[in-house]
């Protein structure tokens, strides 16, 4: 579903050059769920946000769902992939409800207003309709993040890019956002690519995790590996130890 | 156990806070002893820890009311004292360590001069000296390049970092409770462990008590001797170990966590309505 090869994103220009992801490459199969894992600084939003073409200053290779995707994208590339951030707060705009919100993916494509679709934008991801005509303010944190992907949706993308999605908020909401977003790639076969320090978070949701410093992938860990604790590198041992005192 | 024990570090007897007209209760009826130990104070967020731990400093906004039975630091009443009485404990016999080290620091004051300034107040030392002091400081709390740091301000530099150098000054000031809250949240996991390990020399070092407060239950069980488990302002359970826990909240937080080592399809989510019909 998606292919990225010898990926880098360069900040900087001459003596200043700062390579944020270096040569990095990998696969997603159909259906899949790879995680990233990493601190913070390695590069892993960077590498979401070339994904989902909001960072345009990469080369290398990018395709998906077998075409090969450029820098800026048509229409059909922008409905294949959708991303959702940690903070729901920076994709919600402060002074538009929750409908406009939802209804907006589909005006901005000039497929209609997107009206009709809002109920079962709520519905899916758990919300009661009335929640259309409440601003983002009045939701709490889960709240908020279930209609962050309830919008990533509108467009019914195949793939979901998911920028640590659940580490703003309590464990017992986490679990629930976490779930929610278990049934809804079950139910449509989606791919997911989800980003987190937290590999407990990562080892839960994903079939295959890489590990992330410094802007290049260090390890690949099986669900098997994640379960039983096996490490093949240095910085990925430690992360492990690290995460579970 | 005889009764010649020294009184216990802090003592809170039904403490209760309120904002405002607001009529429930942030904090309700909260009763705990602290001695020469750690103690955890979990939760969600909006459980009340951090006005539990900013009561107790009395750093609270003017629209809180704060009542309690009893509220004694090393024997004496927190809440009888005065603005000017709080403010020399504050720093000095009572440390804060906040999430965002940063904001507690000065921002105008390069590092090296607030570690010194550290040192000369509870030292008593020259500059000269309370700047080689603040340099040994540094470097105990395992800053590489102390003369480096020194010279930098609070926001050139990264939030470990910025707990390295609370930790130092707390070191100089010996203060006897500490309230952490949230101290490493906002840190990276490998940079978690060593700044928990600094926190825990200071505390060990100078035989003061610590309250640690955060979100991250295990965490917390790791490293605490004790801990009280917040839910909608008061204190549903004291716990020695995770495994003991009777409560169906802090049950249901500790399912809802992820673990590796014990995968499962859905995660485990807390079953609210139950839990407010049980308040
Ligand atoms: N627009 C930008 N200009 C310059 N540097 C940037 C920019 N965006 C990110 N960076 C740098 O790139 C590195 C990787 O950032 P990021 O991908 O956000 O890491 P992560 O998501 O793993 O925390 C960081 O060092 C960050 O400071
Ligand atoms: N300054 C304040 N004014 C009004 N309400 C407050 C204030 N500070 C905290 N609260 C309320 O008190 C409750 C407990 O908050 P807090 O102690 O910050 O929780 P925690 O630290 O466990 O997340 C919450 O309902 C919060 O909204
Ligand atoms: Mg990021
Ligand atoms: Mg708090």
């Amino acid at each position: 579903m998606i292919k990225v090869e010898h990926l880098d994103v360069v900040y900087g220009h001459k003596e200043n050059r700062n390579y944020v992801v270096r040569d990095v490459s990998f696969s997603v199969a159909k259906g899949e769920t790879l995680g990233i894992v990493g601190e913070s600084g390695c590069g892993k939003s960077t590498v979401l946000r070339s994904l989902a073409g909001i960072e345009q200053g990469w080369t290398g290779s990018i395709e998906m769902d077998g075409h090969p995707i450029g820098k800026s994208r048509s229409r059909d590339e922008l409905k294949l992939s959708q991303m959702v951030f940690q903070d729901p707060y920076g994709s919600l705009h402060p002074r538009h409800r929750i409908g406009t919100a939802l209804a907006e993916p589909i005006h901005a494509m000039g497929l209609g207003d997107g009206w009709s679709n809002v109920p079962t934008a709520l519905k899916q991801v758990g919300l009661p309709e009335i929640f259309a005509s409440r601003f983002p303010h009045e939701l709490s944190g889960g709240q908020r993040q279930r209609v962050a992907i309830a919008r990533a949706l509108t467009l019914s993308p195949q793939i979901l890019l998911l920028d640590e999605p659940t580490s703003a908020l309590d464990v017992s909401i986490q679990a629930e956002i976490l779930n929610l977003l278990c049934d809804l790639r079950d139910e449509r076969g989606l791919t997911f690519v989800l980003v987190s320090h937290d590999l407990a978070v990562i080892a839960h949701m994903c079939d295959r995790v890489l590990v992330m410093q410094n802007g290049g992938f260090v390890d690949e860990l099986s669900k098997n590996d994640l379960r039983a604790g096996t490490t093949h590198a240095d910085y990925s041992r430690q992360l492990f130890e690290t995460s579970f005192l | 156990m005889p009764d010649h024990n020294p009184p216990p570090i802090l003592s809170v007897r039904d403490l209760n806070v309120r904002f405002g007209k607001n009529s429930i209760a942030a904090v309700s009826n909260v009763s705990f002893d602290l001695r020469q130990e750690r103690i955890g104070i979990v939760g969600e967020s909006g459980s009340g820890k951090s006005t539990t731990g900013r009561a107790i400093m009395r750093l609270l906004p003017p629209s809180a009311h704060i009542e309690a039975s009893q509220m004694d630091f090393c024997g004496s009443p927190l809440l009888d004292k005065s603005e000017r009485q709080m403010g020399g404990l504050r720093g000095k016999d009572i440390a804060l360590i906040m999430q965002d080290p940063r904001y507690s620091l000065n921002p105008v004051l390069n590092i090296g001069r607030q570690v010194a300034e550290a040192a000369r107040l509870h030292l008593g030392l020259s500059r000269t000296a309370a700047l080689e002091t603040a340099r040994a400081m540094l470097e105990r709390v395992r800053i590489t390049d102390p003369v480096r740091v020194m010279k930098l301000y609070p926001h050139q530099i990264s939030g470990g970092m910025g707990q390295r150098v609370m930790i130092a000054m707390m070191l100089l000031a010996k203060p006897k409770l500490v309230i952490a809250d949230e101290p490493t949240s906002a840190l990276d996991v490998s940079v978690r462990r060593d700044v928990l390990v600094l926190l825990d020399e200071l505390i060990r070092e100078n035989n003061s008590g610590l309250i640690l407060i955060s979100h991250d239950i295990r965490m917390v069980a790791a490293f605490c001797e004790r801990i009280l488990v917040m839910y909608a302002g008061r204190v549903v359970e004291s716990l020695t170990r995770l495994d003991d826990a009777q409560h169906p909240y802090t049950r249901g937080l500790i399912a809802a966590l992820p673990d590796p080592r014990n995968p499962v399809d859905r995660l485990k989510v807390l079953d609210r309505a139950t839990l407010e019909t049980a308040q």
